[in-house]
């Protein structure tokens, strides 16, 4: 054994990804080698997030095949491994979707982790940007094979800007790194074990922390949501603009992203990189902080550079779902042509379309006696 | 009679205590192991084929030479007592009545791994054993085997008892690291492994509490000897914790060269089976093996005999044969039912599972629910190849072995007992005041009532 002439490691490892060979530094890991190449070769990834570290390993949606370990020794590793935690060796070979394991564990995980998921994505503040939603029409499978309740939890307020919907959480971890290693005080973690385990602070403590907000854009799913925000529009009718704005704050970049409707600012999220993570500026990931996010909400407080490039891979940025055919018009053809008398125009009365309601300024969930321009009117 | 090395002294009144163990030939091994070199010892441990008896049967040699040996960096040893598997109660027996057996391999292992600071890592449940081994220690610390310079060794060790709160997973040696340390027990992803990164992040040896008290005759009567007992890859005595429906439940040490058929039947082990029922299946070690039917279990698939020890459990694979496990025998006779049994251990596994990666998470309480609906009777002929599919897709995609640990037992009902599964869903009201028995044989099955 001491005899055994010790070779240089070489300076970068070569490792093939479904037949892309690729050069990455020592240390790198599977799934960060294949982001390198990207589309379609890169695993999906629900728990991982290259800014929070510890995080990944626990969804199983990024598992691989290892069709040989390295040059050194060519072996297959027995089980599918998790790409987001395992490092790549000098001439180790990955098969990702060209591996016959690979699609049926994936569309497994998939599975598991909508089993107690509500699929009401249409009523969810999350839709359009959901990862889960994404994931679930890449790799699962239409339809479900679960035929019993699904866990349900109440929904719970984690400070003034902050809710918490249990139900919808698929316990990546990730809010509970953030809440460990961005804010001072850790009062959120999980409580409970097993399918019934769940992400909570201690006591329903509210979460007072200058960062807290970061937690909202770690969450793949819709469990963690913008109180300022959420059901105040969907997202696919804000626009993106880029924007900065001098924060008080030492810690927080400045850099956001403002979701606009018109002049309104309706919320405000850190800049996302391709993969959905938050970006870093000179090695420094961009958090920004709760004053930034949750107060800043008029476009004179901020300096607006541009539209924001988004890609388009989400299930309703690249258009999914399959329109509906409408149906034929039969009014028309049994009235003999004429159109029908209209008793009461909806939108006059309902008033959903004011441009005087500033949706931004309520503290919650719009209802419908917001809208109502006329008093006298309330009809509720 | 078999060879007892580990309760050969059990039966000694007093044993519990330091006078009377001592007198009986105990830290014996410590005063021969003082002498040697720490490398030396683990090439004893090494030669003897010591393999694991927590479950896995890892050779305990090879294990201690894997640990990461840095400058400056304190190694642990940490002993696995968190026995929580059911049907497994071997090393409450070793620790409650001689826990200076456990003591005494402790400092032997200890010292051949160099490891000041050792654990024992005791499930909650065992509330009172954690204070017979604390007065052990001290027993132990006021006649110098403990503490600073050993017998005038130079050599230094504390050991430390500290209770878990009551979790199956803090017995996966990384949630155990992670609940020693005072966190959350979640399994840890590895690699690292924790020979090279375990307690604090320091090379640790995680060893289940018989493997540890097994150091104590290895040394005593050389390796050579030891491997002389038992056959093949299993040498060495292994205790076997007995339990179900059998006339003599508890806990026996056999030298892995007995039958099986010999262990259930014969007046020395097991006695028989109650009320002259006959075998229906067993379960060799540990709820989360493999159950085999009747006539698996005496005779492999090749037609040999199936003999009490790691290999010959295991001939077949998990098509025909099962594990060895932690020595957790359960015997099922003809009045069990195998789908209420299975959704028993389901049941347990879902309550167990950390909540930490999805497919254990989701897929333990899925398989229960589905169990639970086939054993009342509102089960379809499609649950029992749903069963399969999402066994199937738990098994080997999850952190830790308790994935596949609550995946096997549904795979090996579903395998060898479909029949009974098929006839619950055909018989949804029979189902609920019958049994199956033992209606699988076409011919009448050929099992000794008693040897």
């Amino acid at each position: 054994m001491a005899d055994e002439i010790k070779k240089e490691p070489p300076a970068n490892f070569k490792v093939t990804i479904d037949n892309i060979t690729i050069e990455v530094p020592p240390g790198t890991s599977i799934l960060n080698a294949a982001r390198q190449i990207g589309g379609d070769v890169t695993p999906p990834a629900m728990c991982y997030y290259s800014k929070l570290a510890g995080s990944g390993g626990k969804c199983r949606t990024c598992l691989v095949e290892v069709a040989a370990g390295s040059t050194a020794d060519p072996r297959p590793m027995p089980k599918l491994v998790a790409s987001c935690r395992t490092n790549v060796m000098d001439g180790m070979i990955v098969k990702n979707i060209t591996s016959e394991k690979v699609p049926d564990a994936r569309a497994g995980v998939v599975e598991f982790l909508l089993l107690n998921h509500p699929l009401d994505c249409p009523i969810c503040d999350q839709a359009g940007e959901c990862h889960l939603q994404d994931l679930g029409y890449d790799h699962g499978k239409a339809g479900t094979r679960y035929q019993f309740s699904r866990r349900t939890f109440v929904r719970e307020d984690i400070g003034p800007y902050i809710q918490l919907h249990m139900t919808r959480c698929i316990l990546c971890y990730r809010c509970t790194y953030v809440a460990d290693q961005i804010t001072d005080k850790r009062v959120h973690g999980i409580v409970d074990r097993g399918d019934h385990a769940a992400i909570s602070t201690y006591i329903s403590k509210a979460i007072d922390n200058d960062f807290s907000g970061n937690m909202i854009d770690v969450c793949p799913v819709g469990a963690l949501t913008d109180k300022t925000f959420r059901f105040k529009n969907r997202v696919w009718f804000t626009k993106p603009v880029d924007a900065h704005r001098n924060c008080e704050n030492p810690k927080c970049c400045g850099k956001a992203t403002l979701w606009l409707r018109g002049e309104e600012v309706f919320r405000v999220t850190a800049r996302k990189d391709e993969w959905g993570e938050v970006q870093s500026y000179d090695g420094k990931t961009g958090w920004i902080c709760n004053t930034c996010r949750f107060d800043k909400k008029e476009t004179k407080d901020w300096t607006i550079e541009g539209l924001t490039a988004i890609s388009r891979h989400s299930v309703i940025g690249a258009n999914k779902y399959k329109v509906l055919e409408v149906p034929d018009e039969t009014i028309a053809k049994v009235m003999g042509g004429r159109a029908p008398q209209l008793t009461m125009d909806i939108h006059e009365v309902s008033g959903v379309n004011n441009p005087k309601v500033d949706l931004s300024e309520l503290q919650r969930a719009s209802k419908s006696s917001d809208f109502v321009q006329d008093p006298e009117k309330n009809w509720e | 009679m078999s060879i007892k090395l580990l309760l050969d002294k059990a039966n000694v009144p007093g044993i519990r205590g330091y006078e009377v163990y001592r007198r009986e030939g105990g830290y014996r091994s410590v005063e021969k192991a003082l002498k040697m070199q720490p490398a030396d010892i683990v090439e004893e441990v090494k030669k003897s084929g010591l393999r694991g008896r927590g479950g896995a049967g890892f050779p305990t040699g090879m294990k201690w030479s894997f640990i990461a040996k840095p400058e400056g960096v304190p190694r642990h040893l940490v002993c696995n007592a968190d026995e929580s598997e059911p049907g497994t109660f071997k090393d409450r027996y070793l620790m409650e009545f001689i826990p200076h057996l456990l003591i005494e391999g402790m400092i032997v292992s200890s010292f051949a791994l160099g490891s000041n600071t050792s654990y024992i890592y005791i499930r909650g449940e065992y509330a009172w054993i954690t204070d017979i081994l604390e007065e052990a220690i001290a027993e132990a610390k006021q006649n110098g085997w403990l503490g600073k310079n050993i017998q005038d060794s130079g050599f230094d060790c504390e050991i430390y008892v500290q209770r878990g709160a009551g979790a199956y997973i803090c017995g996966e040696e990384t949630a155990l690291i992670e609940s020693l340390e005072g966190k959350r027990g979640n399994p840890r992803i590895k690699p690292p492994f924790p020979a090279i990164q375990g307690v604090w992040a320091r090379p640790t040896v995680v060893n289940n509490v018989e493997t540890l008290a097994a150091v104590v005759p290895i040394m005593n009567i050389g390796a050579e000897e030891y491997a002389k007992i038992g056959v093949g890859k299993s040498t060495g005595t292994k205790l076997i914790s007995a339990c179900g429906n059998i006339n003599k439940p508890g806990i026996y040490e056999i030298d892995m060269t007995i039958s099986v058929e010999e262990f259930i039947y014969s007046d020395e082990y097991c006695g028989g089976i109650p009320n002259g029922k006959r075998l229906k299946a067993c379960i060799p070690g540990g709820s989360s093996v493999p159950i085999l039917p009747a006539n698996l279990l005496f005779t492999t698939a090749k037609g040999e005999k199936r003999m009490m020890n790691y290999e010959s459990l295991s001939d077949g694979g998990f098509a025909t044969g099962t594990m060895m496990g932690s020595g957790g025998f359960i015997v099922l006779d003809e009045d069990q039912c195998v789908v209420r049994h299975t959704y028993t251990l389901a049941r347990f596994y879902r309550h167990e599972s950390c909540g930490q990666c999805s497919p254990c998470r989701e897929g333990t309480g899925w398989m229960e629910k589905i169990l639970k609906s086939i054993e009342e009777g509102k089960g379809k002929m499609s649950d029992i190849d749903l069963l399969w599919d999402i066994q199937r897709r738990i098994e080997g995609n999850t952190i830790c072995p308790l994935g596949d640990a609550a995946a096997w037992p549904v795979a090996a009902a579903i395998r060898h007992f479909r029949d009974e599964f098929e006839w619950h869903v055909n018989n949804p009201e029979l189902c609920l005041t019958e049994n199956y028995g033992l209606r699988h044989y076409a011919d009448e099955l050929q099992v000794p009532v008693s040897a």
